[in-house]
């Protein structure tokens, strides 16, 4: 049973790997290369010395950003142009497996950038500046405002609010913003000087409202009030949340690359794992004889279902990736060890061959589950705090560890139990030890 | 086998070897790779045939600017990144680069990292929180048996074995920066998790012995010292960690041997963690225990 439903699953990641399938597996950046996008950040308003620390701010924030949107693995790299670049600055964003550019970019570009400005004096009346509240102008005229410098870099949090204010229907979404300490200074300065007058906000450099200021604000807390849908409102949040954007930027370029560990490095690389594990299935045979045979067999499955999952779940395979499926074939080799000798000892102490592959397993489980809960623990903690490649390889170690215990507990047991080798033949007792010494 | 008689003489080694990794990071430090400190950035074009990325590492090699990432870019062109160039130094690049072909230099920048400050910080947290949670967990996972040393000591010592594991591993890669110009890269942080995780496999398996093998002493009223007991439990695993250390060894010197280039640092520095991850739990886990355990028994009487 268990034999047919692994090969129907071998043969399920063999036939998905046809070009163009979308099951086929999904490669990161180092392995099978992406999609390149170059932004350029827009710094002129920003004093000299901070803006080194305004660029790792913007590379965080659209790090968190891929990183929400389940691209595994990103490259997210500021750039200094040098004398070919005219000094400006870029943010360099390399996405694997994307080939839809045009998607890549809205993805990225729904980071909302959001913006408190002044209006000029002489400006306030202007027909191009309906400024009732709740009313969205998308091309407001630019030279009727003043930067505050305030902008959703002080942001500390958005949250979901419905207004139940006089002046608006009950139930109308809001936005509101809470600002960090040194926003709120900010704002409060702000409002301290202009009570009377109104204050622009603007998203991505569309003005959503125009408020007057009914009085100064120093609790660092601003309710920005579209015409938003409660779903928008929502989306709205979510976005800012995620992290406003510092600087703006704009897209320069988009380009698509080629692995950085190269073509030859994957097919090297396969080639290596497979090699090793022949030689690995050779070392456990000889030494181990059936309990091995059984082994390298759930291992083989264990290889298999990882594979289908990868391509199932839609895990996008890098090194880092790799990595933790060598560390979790590296646990799953050890647990059928750490079997095939509790075994050994269990048949040394005298006991027939079915009670022995019992107690065998049954011993060797605790030291297996103790193991790899620990693994889980760290997996779980790794992914939940770690960013990109860390990420990556805590995904896989977790899945991996969930798989190979099933396969050495269920698969190498149910396999052992089925042949009913009796210990009391001589080739019996051959099989089922291991070692040099009889 | 009574190996915990010779406790004093077993620890020799794990802190000889700690202490010569402590110096080799000390005296040559780790070279920090272009993922962690940043570096330039290169497009260049081809017109006609592009030449192969081997090719271009081929030539490159020669001038020694360390480590270069090659990426075909669009139909003709490469990206390069390596470390920072002088202007000299970018101007031997191109003029071997223009050995392959008639090359053009769009663009010559400075990059930043691409491990930001905030993914190592997070990596730090996630690392420290992890630690703390095996101790937890093992010391709950060992509650049954807290005589004769209580069960949270196993997960202290486990995580003290641990930091021996890294730094080992971390040292090698201080003395291979001098050899070779071996960087640290996301590769390198990626094995160090990697035997981190061999690690505490090691260690749990061999506690569980030990636990298992006081239990049944306590089960069957048999009086057996806590020195016993450990060396028992250690020549008990002793197979099983040297057959998995070897079935790990053989797929990690595969790709070694046969793997691409690039990752030929990463499997080296797993089959060191390999090695000293599994002898630590000999070497330096149960001896500590022991030693911890008579030292607690001698402050109480």
């Amino acid at each position: 049973m268990i034999l047919v439903a692994a090969a129907a699953l071998g043969f399920f990641v063999y036939t998905t790997e046809a070009p163009g399938g979308n099951l086929a597996f999904k490669l990161g950046l180092d392995l099978s290369g992406g999609t390149h996008l170059v932004y350029k950040a827009d710094t002129t308003k920003i004093n000299s010395v901070e803006i080194n620390e305004a660029l790792a701010a913007l590379q965080a924030v659209i790090e968190r950003r891929v990183n929400a949107f389940g691209v595994g693995e990103p490259v997210v790299q500021t750039q200094q142009g040098g004398a070919l670049g005219g000094g400006e600055h870029r943010l360099i964003i390399e996405l694997p497996g994307i080939t839809d550019v045009d998607k890549a970019v809205a993805m990225i570009g729904a980071t909302p950038l959001l913006e408190f400005k002044l209006i000029k004096p002489g400006f306030e009346a202007s027909t191009t500046l309906p400024l009732s509240v709740g009313q969205t102008v998308p091309e407001a005229n630019p030279d009727a405002f003043i930067d505050t410098g305030l902008t959703g870099k002080y942001l500390s949090r958005a949250s979901l609010e419905f207004a139940n204010g006089t002046a608006q229907v009950s139930g109308t979404p809001t936005v509101r913003v809470d600002f960090n300490a040194e926003g709120a200074k900010l704002f409060s300065d702000i409002t301290t000087a202009n009570v009377g007058k109104q204050v622009a906000i603007f998203l991505d450099g569309a003005l959503v409202s125009a408020p007057v200021v009914q009085e100064k604000i120093t609790d660092g807390t601003a309710i920005i009030s579209g015409n938003f849908s409660a779903e928008e409102a929502k989306l709205l949040v979510r976005n800012l949340n995620l992290g406003a954007l510092p600087v703006p930027i704009t897209l320069e370029s988009t380009q698509t690359i080629g692995a950085t560990l190269g073509d030859e490095a994957l097919a090297a690389g396969i080639m290596a794992g497979i090699v090793g594990f022949i030689i690995l299935s050779i070392f456990l045979i000889l030494w181990y004889r059936v309990p091995g045979v059984v082994a390298v067999i759930s291992l083989i499955i264990y290889v298999v279902v990882m594979l289908a999952l990868f391509k199932l779940m839609g895990v996008v395979l890098t090194a880092a990736g790799i990595a933790g499926l060598i560390l979790s074939i590296g646990l799953a080799v050890d647990a059928n060890i750490l079997i095939a000798e509790r075994l050994k000892e269990e048949l040394a102490a005298g006991k027939k061959a079915d009670a022995a592959i019992r107690e065998g397993f049954a011993r060797a489980w605790l030291a297996i589950r103790d193991s790899n809960i620990a693994h889980i623990i760290a997996a779980v903690i790794l992914f939940w705090f770690g960013t990109s490649l860390i990420k990556g390889f805590a995904l896989v170690l977790g899945l991996g560890v969930v798989v190979s215990m099933l396969s050495a507990l269920i698969i190498s047991r149910t396999f052992l139990l089925a042949l009913g080798i009796s210990e009391h033949t001589a080739i019996g007792k051959f099989l089922l030890r291991s070692g040099l010494k009889k | 086998m009574h190996i915990m008689k010779y406790k004093t003489q077993l620890l020799i080694l794990p802190i000889v070897l700690s202490v010569l990794a402590l110096l080799a990071i000390a005296v040559w430090g780790l070279r920090p790779g272009i993922d962690l400190s940043g570096g330039s950035f290169f497009e260049i074009s081809y017109t006609g045939e592009r030449p192969t990325a081997q090719q271009i590492h081929t030539v490159i090699a020669p001038l020694e600017i360390g480590e270069v990432r090659v990426q075909p870019t669009g139909d003709k062109g490469y990206i390069l990144r390596q470390r920072n160039l002088t202007n000299e130094e970018r101007q031997s690049v191109l003029r071997v680069l223009g050995t392959l072909g008639f090359v053009s230099e769009d663009q010559f920048n400075s990059v930043g990292p691409t491990i930001g400050t905030e993914l190592l910080q997070k990596a730090w947290i996630a690392i420290t929180l992890v630690t703390f949670s095996i101790i937890i967990f093992i010391a709950f996972a060992f509650r049954g048996v807290s005589k004769p040393v209580s069960s949270w000591k196993y997960g202290v010592v486990a995580i003290v074995t641990l930091l021996h594991d890294i730094l080992v591993p971390t040292g090698l890669f201080a003395v291979l920066g001098v050899l070779y110009g071996a960087e640290v890269d996301a590769l390198f942080i990626v094995a160090l998790l990697t035997i981190l995780g061999i690690s505490i496999n090691d260690k749990i398996v061999v506690f569980d012995r030990i636990r298992e093998n006081l239990k049944r002493n306590e089960d069957h009223h048999k009086h057996e010292s806590y020195d016993e007991v450990v060396s028992r439990s250690i020549v008990q695993t002793l197979a099983r960690s040297i057959n998995t250390s070897v079935a790990v060894i053989i797929m990690l010197v595969a790709l070694y041997a046969l793997g691409p280039e690039t990752t030929q640092n990463f499997a080296l520095t797993l089959i060191v963690g390999m090695v000293v991850g599994t002898y630590s739990s000999m070497l330096l886990a149960s001896p500590l225990l022991v030693i911890w355990n008579n030292w607690s028994h001698r402050k109480q009487k």
